[in-house]
């Protein structure tokens, strides 16, 4: 697509271009090499600064960290799914105040900013006698949150389906549960899977916000480590190898969702549908 | 209500910083994500390589984690000072261009070919083709999803509570302060977020009407 933009260059703008590079380049090593001396500068290459990645005990509570982590996004993931398939069912449903009160819920769900779910659980809740743990707290908001918007990524494969699919099927004489179940949510959600997954990566990043109401997970234990005197208060390199495992996690999720697109694409069951355009949920709010 | 009523001193203040925190970095957001979608689309191939791996790295790392690094490991890096504003905006724009970016990037696929070989033949330069044609088009056929990262955004600010910004989500740990009932506190600044939501909700509507190209 980008050579609409641009003949294929001749030999007068190959040349141009090797120097358009070439500057491009030395920008770019240079705010590298000016990062890099600010990392040798303040002294965050030196040795006793990343020691701390050697002790097994360190080792063992990282490993911990992750697995908290991803227990926050497991459990966090199979009710988002599980609340999204409820409330996209509710949103098709063909009564109306069933439809009315799905609608609220996930439009009121959506419009809060998730860190202010995750307060009013963690926070808000002894006010009502109801102390729950962070762990708790952080679920109940990615649930919620992630789950309102799979009801609408849901909701929205079903409705891309072509018309026809479902007149067939009530020309069989299928009764509504029968079309849904046996004819449409097998083709929506196979054409949606992909999009399913990039919020699953949506969802895996907003559990750092666990954070911000001190669940002990892989940021908080980054911020644990990188304030003990003992290291040599490594917050920058913790920080840097913290980034390397959430950028290997979600790029993880990341390919599992363009294979699955592209198997997908091969397939003669796949029904080409439109994809929605992409909404403010797939930036995530972590 | 009460609650609102006695600490109103909080929420006005409160929420104004919010919504200086997201005009600010929204608008950032908008030219530097613009920006590497240009560098996206570029001839030069090391461009494109640089623009890719940004968008790569910011897209798969969490806000909060931003937050951290810049507020507190930067500083220790001695480069520049930050104030914890300035940080949380420097954050909150790093992380929403790479959205931008990409969202721009689909914009400049919908512009039919025509246009670029069209203004190609005239003898127009790339600089020229992306700024003049090709990039007026491509935004007013994302104004919807473009709008959207924008409200993405504006819950995105909240993050700024946990680094020391007196926003809108940092209304609580002030209640708490007061002894004020912090349920009912968050309850207002959830609805707060609610009216601002929508107040962006329909401004997308109004500009996607207006702006809305005929093909």
């Amino acid at each position: 697509m980008s050579n609409v933009l641009f003949d294929i260059p001749g030999p007068k703008a190959r040349a141009r271009h090797r120097v358009l590079a070439g500057l491009g380049i030395l920008a770019v090593a240079a705010v590298l090499a000016y990062i890099v001396y600010r990392f040798i500068d303040s002294g965050q290459f030196t040795a006793r600064k990343w020691e701390w990645l050697q002790f097994a005990q360190v080792q063992r509570d990282l490993g911990n960290a992750v697995v908290a982590t991803l227990e926050a996004f497991a459990l966090g993931a199979v009710l988002a799914l599980v609340f999204g398939a409820i409330f996209a069912a509710g949103r098709l449903s063909d009564h109306a105040w069933l439809r009315g009160i799905s609608t609220f819920v996930v439009e009121f769900f959506r419009a809060i900013p998730l860190l202010i779910l995750m307060f009013l659980f963690y926070y808000g809740g002894p006010a009502l006698g109801i102390s729950l743990p962070p762990f708790a707290a952080v679920v109940l908001g990615l649930t919620l949150y992630n789950g309102s918007v799979l009801a609408e990524v849901f909701r929205a494969g079903i409705q891309a389906l072509p018309k026809g699919q479902s007149e067939a099927a009530y020309a069989l004489g299928m009764g509504k549960t029968q079309v849904m179940t046996l004819v449409l949510i097998p083709q929506a959600i196979r054409s949606m899977l992909p999009t399913i997954i990039s919020q699953l990566v949506v969802l895996l990043k907003d559990t750092a916000l666990g954070f911000l109401v001190t669940y002990p997970e892989l940021l908080y234990y980054a911020r644990y480590i990188g304030s003990q005197g003992a290291f040599g208060r490594p917050i920058v390199p913790s920080t840097i190898v913290v980034a390397a495992i959430y950028i290997a996690l979600c790029l993880l999720l990341t390919a599992l969702a363009n294979y699955l697109e592209r198997r997908q694409r091969r397939s003669k069951k796949h029904v080409e549908t439109e994809r929605p355009q992409p909404t403010e949920d797939m930036v995530g709010v972590a | 209500m009460d609650v609102l009523l006695d600490n109103l001193d909080l929420y006005g203040p409160f929420f104004w910083t919010t919504i200086k925190l997201f005009l600010i970095s929204g608008v950032a957001s908008l030219i530097f994500g613009t920006f590497l979608a240009g560098l996206r689309v570029s001839p030069v191939p090391v461009f494109r390589a640089v623009g890719a791996t940004y968008v790569t790295l910011l897209r798969n790392t969490p806000l909060t984690l931003i937050f951290v690094f810049l507020v507190f490991a930067y500083p220790l890096l001695d480069i520049l000072e930050l104030s914890y504003f300035t940080a949380a905006v420097v954050s909150l724009t790093l992380y929403t261009s790479a959205f931008i970016c990409e969202v721009v990037r689909s914009g400049i696929n919908t512009v039919p070919v025509g246009q670029a070989e069209a203004a190609r033949a005239l003898g127009l330069t790339f600089t020229q083709i992306l700024g003049q044609i090709v990039l007026p088009q491509a935004i007013r056929s994302v104004v919807p999803p473009l709008m959207s990262m924008l409200i993405a955004l504006l819950k995105n600010t909240t993050i700024a509570a946990g680094f020391s910004v007196a926003e809108a989500g940092a209304i609580r740990q002030y209640l708490s302060e007061r002894g004020d009932n912090q349920l009912i506190g968050l309850l207002w600044v959830a609805l707060g977020f609610i009216i601002l939501v929508a107040v962006l909700s329909l401004i997308q509507r109004a500009l996607e009407k207006r702006w809305s190209v005929a093909r």
